[in-house]
């Protein structure tokens, strides 16, 4: 199976780098996540539903959906906020990248781990921009509105291509395939990671590590 | 036409009478939501509903979409009991009306079909999935076309309107250059369900001489206001809502839950374990409260082969409820619910609607959630009135349209924030006139719309001190002008400085070998 991989590019300031990737990374995650599954004798189940919340950001002239589920905003914001402060820390021209990945588990026999094996990334480039007064700011809250805007339809046009999705999977497999930790929703089981391009160009990558560190857990 | 009617009939033949009626049902519903979410996002509001864990049997495709009565009602009009089919598309068209008359089409939403079968799709499943994530679509595009920032910022200036008809799709008001943005497809044994919008790019106002033209589908208007200030709106209708007798803020407590219950249950196993637990379900009697829960309901599809663990899974379609059908039939009858607080009238299922053996006992009932969603859903007085702030009264006071809100006015009287009893100090100039008014009566006379009130400023004690804070507020609310203010002293002034003039020049004159002396020394 290949792995479907999109990437979105946005040019922001450095105050609208949260709420940029906020907005993105939210979309994608209303339209992949689910009600709770209920399971019930004989097989059957039941979905719960999905609430969804409007959000305006402060430094980009934009509103976005989410979905109502504060637990999972918690845990984007908790990312996205990481992915911000490397990007301030490093030497960096202010470029960066930030993944949204989704995979499904597979089990392996002891001693080896379960495999993850990703069926749709998302990967979001980030370029900061700088500016130097308050005219051009005021253009760039409008202009990225719309950029993000073009975003947002490149995300659902790609979704309601209606590709793979992992099937449904039986109670005892749904942790494979979804994240059943959040009391209200279901996401399909997703991680996020982000790279920075240093001001010499090369990328100090954390999933580089991450797999190598992977590979070798025995 | 004929290879036509014959290719259909063909197609029709393929799909079980069971998977046809899911897909009409799901069709139906499918269309009245996507108005519901396309009119919610021109309110000029943010939308907020709450997840839930627990399917409650009233959220089609899994989504916590409410539904305003009057936006359904206007849907259900439209359609007429038909179906959006191959030419026929249901439109929802948003424009905007200014106070002056001036009227421009934004943006039209299309909910077409087309002849593209997708005969191996599973109806129940498959197809349901992807109309859930077709409507989640929907509600991100809506907040990307340019009528979103419109619509938010409606109010005095112009309102926001929305129209729904049946048929064949019209652009032509758009203005040229409009862009069309597809929100997606879903496909479907009978064709595929498309969903778009196309939006005017050109915002140049038109003639009014343009907004007249051929009769409109629809006709009555539900006329939320005393009065109509922009005048001939005919087949619009405005894109606020305010159910009738409602407190400000609240729960969203007109909200009219689905009709017909919708599919909440799937299922991993093989369809003969389900058609057993259908024979052996033994439905309650009537009124039940477990009926509520449309989980346990296990209304089989014997037909459907099934295997664990494959993406088909087969749904659980509910006990057909009687009061779907009455839907059908342009009759709303609400059913009594198991959560007494949003006293919904019990009224009994009307008689011989459905064929189906245990639709009558086993009704399971449109609830509203027991929990009361607090959707923060806040509504607007009326498109021209804003809700009154804490600092203006609109009581003798010159408003436009203050005729529009009675009922704020009303609230107004004993609100608290419009008349403090207890601040000290005056947040506004209007206010503070308002507070001085009141003291300089003395605490004895009434104004005509006011209750008048002791002035009592906050933390003082009024009973030691021979003058307390509010006496010495009062007094010095109104003190005397500064002298070097008033216009008399410096108009006299002014006066004797022109005569002295000439004076002063005359020994400057005679000094004037001092004053080089004295600049030479700065240099």
């Amino acid at each position: 199976m290949n792995c479907r991989s999109e990437v979105l590019e946005v040019s922001v300031e450095g105050r609208q780098v949260d709420e940029a990737m906020l907005a993105l990374l939210h979309t994608i995650l209303l339209h992949r996540s689910t009600g709770k599954f209920h399971y019930k004798k004989e097989g059957t189940y039941s979905i719960g539903t999905v609430g969804t919340q409007d959000i305006d950001c402060d430094f980009i002239d934009f509103t976005f959906v989410r979905v109502s589920s504060d637990e999972l905003d918690r845990v984007i914001r908790k990312a996205v906020a990481e992915f911000k402060d490397a990007l301030n820390i490093t030497g960096s021209d202010g470029m960066g990248q930030i993944s949204l990945e989704f995979y499904q588990k597979k089990k392996s026999r002891w001693p080896f781990s379960d495999e993850c094996i990703p069926w749709e990334v998302w990967t979001i480039k980030v370029n900061v921009v700088n500016l130097a007064n308050e005219q051009e700011r005021q253009i760039c809250r409008e202009k990225v509105g719309e950029k993000l805007g073009e975003k947002v339809i490149n995300v659902v046009e790609v979704i309601n291509r209606h590709e793979y999705l992992p099937k449904m999977p039986t109670q005892s497999e749904v942790d494979n395939v979804f994240d059943t930790s959040l009391k209200d929703v279901q996401p399909y089981l997703y991680k996020i990671t982000y790279q920075i391009t240093d001001s010499l160009g090369t990328s100090v990558s954390t999933t580089m590590r991450r797999l190598i560190k992977d590979t070798l857990a025995l | 036409m004929y290879v036509l009617m014959q290719a259909y009939a063909m197609m029709e033949s393929d799909l079980s009478p069971q998977d046809k009626k899911d897909l009409d049902k799901f069709i139906k519903f499918f269309a009245l939501k996507t108005v519901q979410v396309i009119v919610q996002a021109r309110l000029g509001e943010k939308i907020c509903t709450r997840s839930s864990s627990s399917p409650t049997g009233s959220d089609w495709f899994n989504l916590a979409i409410k539904d305003i009565p009057e936006v359904t009602h206007e849907a259900k009009k439209a359609l007429a009991g038909q179906l959006p089919g191959i030419g026929r598309s249901m439109c929802v068209e948003i424009s905007l009306k200014t106070s002056e008359g001036d009227s421009m089409e934004l943006e039209t939403w299309c909910l077409e079909m087309n002849e593209k079968c997708d005969k191996d799709i599973k109806v129940s499943y498959t197809v349901y999935n992807r109309l859930s994530l077709l409507l989640k679509s929907l509600l991100a595009i809506t907040r990307v076309t340019p009528a979103y920032k419109l619509s938010r910022k409606q109010g005095h200036d112009y309102v926001i309107l929305y129209r729904i008809y049946f048929g064949e799709v019209q652009l032509a008001g758009l203005g040229e250059g409009f862009q069309t943005v597809r929100v997606g497809i879903v496909g479907t044994p009978t064709g595929t369900i498309t969903l778009s919008c196309a939006y005017r790019t050109n915002l140049a106002f038109m003639s009014t001489r343009q907004f007249e033209r051929a009769a409109p589908i629809m006709g009555i208007i539900i006329d939320h206001f005393v009065e109509r200030p922009f005048g001939n709106v005919g087949h619009m209708h405005p894109c606020n809502y305010r159910a009738p007798g409602e407190e400000e803020g609240g729960a969203f407590a007109g909200v009219e839950d689905s009709q017909e219950v919708c599919t909440t249950s799937f299922s991993t196993s093989p369809p003969s374990q389900l058609y057993t637990s259908r024979l052996s379900y033994q439905p309650p009697a009537l009124g039940a409260a477990e009926l509520c829960h449309p989980g346990t309901c296990t209304a089989a599809h014997p037909h459907q082969m099934v295997a664990p663990g494959k993406e088909g899974g087969v749904p659980q379609v509910p006990m057909q409820p009687c009061h779907g059908a009455q839907a059908d039939h342009g009759h709303v009858s609400s059913c009594p619910t198991g959560d007494a607080t949003h006293h919904i009238p019990a009224t009994p299922p009307s008689s011989g609607e459905d064929a189906e053996a245990l639709s009558r006992s086993s009704e399971v009932k449109s609830t509203s959630p027991s929990d009361p969603l607090d959707a923060t859903f806040t509504r607007k007085v009326g498109a021209f009135v804003n809700k009154p702030t804490t600092q203006v009264t609109t009581a003798g006071l010159d408003l436009p349209f203050a005729a529009f809100a009675p009922r704020a006015y009303e609230l107004e009287e004993n609100d608290p924030m419009v008349h403090p009893p207890d601040s000290p100090a005056t947040s506004s100039p209007l206010q503070g006139s308002l507070h001085s008014q009141a003291s300089s009566d003395n605490g004895g006379q009434t104004q005509e719309d006011f209750v008048m009130v002791d002035f009592k400023p906050a933390f003082s004690k009024d009973d030691l001190l021979p003058m307390d804070l509010g006496t010495f507020y009062r007094e010095f609310q109104n003190p005397p002008q500064l002298a070097s203010l008033s216009i008399d002293v410096s108009t006299q002034s002014m006066a004797e400085d022109l005569d002295s003039l000439p004076e002063k020049l005359a020994i400057y004159e005679k000094n004037i070998d001092e004053f080089d002396a004295f600049v030479d020394t700065l240099q």
